[in-house]
């Protein structure tokens, strides 16, 4: 329960982090909320021994020093020429080698009561306590209303920091609120996954969301689900096999949810890239395949205008020297483009367009060089970044230069003129 | 207070001396490539690798031991060669790990942080869950594995600790790279475009970097702990970076900041927690970790470097910023003076040249007062009046805006 809850906080809380760029913030509060973990036991135990493990007190404490060492990262990184990664890891390894010392100081005192306090840097759900639950839950509860309520300022942040400052937003105040929650998150985390651990769900449910979705809500969403479905099996498994260490199957589930998210990610997934850009290649394949047709065509053809193509066949040695493509990549692209029906093949090794091909490759050649045309005239006003392949001269350029572009094409090439 | 300290170092034995040079030499041999991480801002890389060498280890102890039961290996070559098999597998999960998390970047375009986040918790997690799972075969305590201490350096062959012996040749064979692939190092943690087109295979450097990071810290891990190996790969070279500007000279410091960060860490680690907490009443306390406390001291030297810094001190920053604030303002008010000084002569030749100047803000009397005791302008019963010598100097800063300035 209170488990669950800390998923679904995690998951939010990270997803701010991972588009701010700061996943690894979370391990560096997780470590430094250490030394903070040990003073408050200190402190507690000097004013009243045998009562160092409350735990709200040790949260606390946590919250304090984990604060402490985010503060320390944004000044060293902003005050001094040191990066971002080496002010992390410097604060890291200060704030947890003091946390190291006080431990061991912990554990040569006299009152005994400090068992347990391991189970910070390890996570133990077995042992936590009602009253811990209670409490775990109920900040995570706080930190979730606060994300719900802050969120379009949240977004804003993660997307644009100078346009919120500019808008007039209290940039810096809405980053140490997120920061905090963070923080917060963090901190609850410490008693059952661990402070070692305790990154991995601020990353791993974000970044695994990010492969699903475009849109920040649904990002949030979808991290919370997973941060919740980690928590769930972690929990779960954690009382069904003894020996299971709740943290780390917690914290696996999250990673093979991350695995099968890199893959089949409907937004990002590996497959889907791979799909989409296999389908450009055949694209732009099939387009090439044409304007080679077209250009061995024009030159056996008569150069009249309106001579049908259709007749003439193509072989392969006519068409392997026209383009830098091996005979294997040309017989696929060749396969591709019977399939459709572009082509048919007239013998073993030979080839005709069809009607339909014929229009094809007709536009085709026309685009590409009315596209090769305006480059060459009006190549100062040339937008930037054109498909030039796609089907798109008239959707980009003016009526005018095409009309004027086609005059010149005609005059360059007769046999372009279509019916 | 310091009657105390010497009573509580007076008990400093060759053992102790020991501790320093052993955690002295490991601090030094992690912060070399150290040096080249934090060029390659991969500073974190050191924390990571730290948690992903658990599983290597694991696999490693329990096929050492799977040799032996299946009788490849007899009992006695198996626990000779555990060291090393412990070794090899931390190396290799540290190589993996740096592979993978550049094939999490690469494949999902995942932000680099990120995928490092990923990657090294689910290997942690794994090793963990391993070890809990064989905890009947295997009798790896993750906090030996990883927290190993220096305090426990036992007296090896020839009175050297195996430990000291092992963080030397450490640091040698780590000393001997960098010299022969100083430049190689250099050039791609500085523009791996460069190096690609002059020839260096700067993903193999990459990779290489990473192996010996891993291999380093695997060999520290055992005997002086991961804390202090993780701050040990950052803190000197960071601290060395404020303080230096080019890369011998940086790699030169780091190494004695190393050096003093060992030594000062040990000699409070015997000292602070008493003088504190005997004063607290708990008289029982002696010491605390060195490891510990030297991440402390590195943090503190860190610390030290930030504020007071001779160049890229956040002090001599600040006020060398004053300081240039402070002459733009005598330049102001010298600049004004002279236009006055211009726009009167040309009005009226005939009346004398002399006007108040700007009232304003205490910069402006500030810096008036600085070009009075600097005999740039003189105090007469009118207001403030050039002297000659202000009169040149202000010919010159219109000169020179009219340079950089030309409308």
């Amino acid at each position: 329960m209170g488990n669950n809850h800390f998923g679904t906080s995690a998951g939010i809380a990270g997803t701010f982090l991972l588009l701010r760029k700061r996943s690894l913030l979370g391990d560096v509060v997780g470590h430094a909320s250490l030394p903070g973990v040990a003073i408050a036991f200190l402190i507690m135990e000097l004013h009243e021994p045998q009562s160092g493990k409350w735990l709200p007190g040790l949260l606390i404490g946590a919250s304090l020093s984990g604060i402490a060492g985010m503060i320390s990262t944004v000044i060293i990184r902003t005050c001094t020429r040191i990066k971002e990664d080496a002010a992390l890891a410097i604060t890291l390894g200060g704030f947890y080698g003091l946390g190291i010392v006080l431990f061991t100081i912990i554990q040569k005192l006299p009152t005994g009561s400090q068992a347990g306090l391991a189970n910070f840097i390890y996570g133990n759900t077995a042992t936590i306590t009602q009253s811990e639950v209670d409490l775990i839950w109920r900040v995570a509860i706080v930190a979730i209303v606060a994300a719900g309520l802050l969120f379009k300022e949240f977004g804003l942040l993660c997307f644009d920091e100078q346009f919120a400052a500019s808008q007039g937003w209290p940039v810096v105040l809405l980053d140490l609120i997120l920061m905090g929650l963070v923080v917060a998150v963090c901190v609850i985390g410490l008693r059952s996954v661990g402070l070692l651990l305790v990154v991995a769900l601020l990353i791993i449910p974000a970044a695994s969301a990010r492969f699903w979705t475009e849109k920040l809500s649904h990002m949030t969403l979808c991290a919370a689900v997973i941060g919740v479905v980690s928590c769930y099996m972690g929990a779960v498994s954690s009382a069904l096999f003894s020996r299971l260490a709740a943290g780390a199957v917690i914290v696996l589930t999250g990673s093979v949810m991350f695995c099968v998210s890199l893959y089949f990610g409907t937004r990002r997934g590996v497959l889907l890239r791979w799909y989409t850009r296999r389908q450009l290649n055949q694209r732009i394949a099939t387009q090439q395949l044409l304007l080679a047709f077209f250009e061995i065509l024009e030159t056996s053809v008569p150069p009249a205008p309106h001579q049908s193509l259709t007749d003439t066949t193509v072989s392969l040695d006519e068409l392997l020297p026209k383009r830098s493509w091996t005979a294997k990549q040309l017989l696929r692209s060749l396969r591709d483009a019977q399939r459709l029906q572009y082509l048919a093949s007239h013998s073993e090794r030979e080839y005709r367009l069809t009607a339909q091909g014929e229009t094809a490759a007709r536009r085709a050649a026309r685009n590409h060089r009315l596209w090769e045309l305006y480059l060459l005239q009006h190549a100062d006003v040339a937008p930037g970044h054109v498909d030039r392949d796609a089907d798109r001269v008239e959707q980009v350029l003016d009526p005018e230069i095409i009309i004027k572009l086609e005059t010149a094409l005609f005059k360059k090439y007769p046999q372009m003129a279509v019916s | 207070m310091f009657v105390e300290i010497q009573h509580h170092l007076s008990a400093w034995g060759s053992f102790d001396t020991w501790i320093v040079i052993t955690a002295s030499l490991a601090a030094m041999a992690c912060a070399l490539p150290g040096v080249f991480l934090v060029l390659r801002q991969q500073s974190m890389m050191g924390d990571a690798l730290s948690h992903t060498v658990l599983p290597g280890i694991v696999v490693a102890f329990l096929l050492s031991y799977g040799l032996r039961d299946a009788a490849w290996i007899s009992p006695s070559t198996q626990l000779a060669t555990l060291p090393l098999f412990l070794f090899g597998g931390a190396v290799v999960l540290g190589v993996v790990s740096a592979m993978l998390t550049e094939f999490v970047q690469r494949l999902g375009h995942v932000e680099s942080s990120a995928a490092l986040g990923v990657v090294f918790t689910s290997l942690f997690a794994f090793g963990l869950l391993m070890i809990r799972l064989k905890a009947d075969s295997v009798h790896i305590d993750p906090d030996c594995v990883l927290y190993g201490n220096v305090e426990t350096v036992k007296l090896g062959v020839a009175g050297i600790p195996r430990a000291t012996a092992m963080v030397a040749g450490l640091l040698v064979v780590n000393l001997i790279l960098v010299l022969l692939f100083y430049k190689e190092l250099t050039i791609s943690a500085f523009d791996p475009n460069l190096a690609t087109t002059l020839g260096i295979r700067a993903r193999l450097m990459h990779y290489a970097l990473m192996a010996t990071t891993a291999a380093t810290l695997v060999a520290a891990f055992e005997s002086v702990g991961s804390i202090l190996v993780i701050t040990m790969l950052v803190a000197p070279t960071a601290t060395a970076s404020l303080l230096t500007d080019r890369l011998p000279t940086r790699i030169v410091v780091t190494l004695a900041i190393a050096f003093t960060t060992a030594l000062l860490g040990h000699a409070m680690a015997l000292t602070l927690p008493a003088l504190v907490f005997s004063r607290l009443g708990f008289p029982e306390i002696k010491d605390a970790s060195t490891a510990g406390m030297m991440a402390v001291v590195a943090g503190m030297l860190f610390s030290l470097a930030m504020f007071f810094a001779p160049r890229h001190g956040m002090i001599s920053k600040a006020l060398g910023q004053t300081r240039l604030t402070f002459r733009l303002a005598c330049h102001d008010q010298l600049r004004s003076l002279y236009q006055a000084e211009r726009a009167a002569a040309l009005a009226a030749t005939f009346e004398p040249a002399t006007w108040a100047t700007r009232h304003g803000s205490m910069l402006q009397h500030l810096a008036t007062w600085s070009l009075i005791f600097t005999h740039q302008v003189t105090r007469t019963s009118h207001g403030h009046q050039l002297t000659s010598r202000g009169r040149q100097s202000a010919e010159q800063l219109m000169k020179a805006g009219n340079e950089h300035a030309p409308a």
